[in-house]
């Protein structure tokens, strides 16, 4: 069984785009003040931002779809498990972003999406409350990196060592669908 | 007819200082602001300056008479975040060290009808000079009387953000600098 295409998609544009803004981040933060570093940070903004919209439609998705049922065999302990990390998963997929764009705000930067639509400042400019929430952005992510390798680490372990055709359900070769 | 002259000589005497209206010296820093907006990424992006001091002469019955002059502490810089004033100190930016300090020279003020003015004069910024013409507006108070004008100054006139800071699609050439000058009469 699997996910719809639509979910799939969505799945690896996420998963894709927050390999690419992860990194991003980690190395911009470091860099001395030059232009470079303030285009770093729109464009860091900006995939940021598509993320979020992104996963709106995911969890759009995901609300009103019921997902193909795990394959037989899966411990209760395994599949509560997985629940709770997927619901995880999604609640920082939305909370990072948001922390982004209210740290942003704080700080007194206004984000511009792709420098075109400006996103109202829902914080008035307050640099205490600018590093808090960086702060806040940090941890966040640093939480997800842990959750998504240990998603992707039970994926693998169930479709490589239990040997159960996990890796279908999110794949893109229909003729694993049963 | 003739006694009354003295009185009247007096009387001419008391109301001229009211015919002939205050003029405006004193400037109350406290109530005195400016600020500047440029655009970072597309981003606008909010500072000021908070220590600088004005010399004015404004008396709005003779206004070609008016002169001002403003000197501001390029250290008390607030470019929009802590990362950024520091920046700002540096060579390519104020090369604050050599140059500490902004001014501007009025030249020539002219009255425009109403309550505007334009004010021409000479603005020197990091060893440079150019000439500016500023309007402003002149609010009449019970006791306090309130400047307000702005211009668009063109940072790369003045070399302010050189060698790789000098690409105008990531800092704007354009800073639109706003001004609010209080003032008391003698
Ligand atoms: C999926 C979305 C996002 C991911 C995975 C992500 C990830 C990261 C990471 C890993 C860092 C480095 C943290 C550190 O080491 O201090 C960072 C920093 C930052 N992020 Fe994001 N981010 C996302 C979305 C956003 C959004 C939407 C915004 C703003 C609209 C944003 C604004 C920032 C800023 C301004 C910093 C620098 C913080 C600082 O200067 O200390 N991020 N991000």
């Amino acid at each position: 069984m699997r996910y719809s295409t639509l979910a799939i998609v969505l799945h690896w544009l996420v998963a894709l785009l927050i390999f690419a803004t992860f990194p991003l981040g980690l190395y911009m933060v470091d860099l001395p003040l030059s232009p470079d570093k303030l285009k770093l940070y729109s464009y860091h903004k900006w995939i940021g931002v598509s993320v979020f919209l992104l996963v709106a439609i995911r969890l759009g998705w995901r609300l009103t779809h019921t997902p193909p049922a795990l394959p037989d065999g899966i411990a209760a302990w395994q599949r509560r498990a997985s629940a709770v990390t997927h619901g995880l998963l999604y609640g920082l997929m939305i909370a990072i972003p948001l922390s982004g764009w209210l740290m942003s705000s704080a700080k007194g930067f206004q984000t511009v999406w792709f420098g075109v639509l400006p996103l109202p400042d829902l914080l008035d400019k307050n640099r205490e409350l600018g590093e808090l929430l960086a702060g806040v952005h940090k941890a966040l992510n640093f939480t997800l990196l842990g959750l998504v390798i240990l998603h992707v680490g039970a994926a693998l372990k169930h479709h490589f060592i239990e040997r159960q055709p996990f890796l279908q359900r999110m794949g893109w070769n229909r003729k694993a669908r049963t | 007819m003739k006694q009354h002259l003295p009185w009247l000589a007096l009387l001419a005497v008391l109301t001229a200082p009211m015919a002939h209206a205050v003029e405006y010296r004193t400037v109350l820093p406290k109530q005195s602001t400016i600020h500047f907006e440029f655009r970072q990424m597309g981003v606008p992006i909010k500072g000021g300056f908070k220590r600088f001091t004005t010399e004015m002469a404004f008396d709005p019955a003779r206004p070609e008479a008016a002169r001002a002059s403003i000197e501001i502490d390029l250290a008390s810089i607030d470019a929009g975040s802590p990362e950024a004033d520091d920046e700002s100190a540096g060579k390519l930016w104020f090369n604050r060290s050599a140059y500490p300090k902004a001014t501007f020279v009025s030249s020539r003020i002219r009255a425009l009808g109403g309550n505007r003015y334009e004010m021409r004069g000479t603005l020197m910024l990091k060893g440079r000079s150019r000439e500016m013409v500023v309007p402003v507006t002149y609010t009449p108070g019970a006791s306090t009387a309130v400047f307000e004008g702005g211009f668009v100054l063109k940072r790369l006139d003045f070399g302010i953000g050189e060698g790789m800071w000098a690409d105008i699609a990531t800092v704007a050439n354009e800073v639109r600098v706003k001004f609010r000058i209080a003032a008391t009469g003698n």
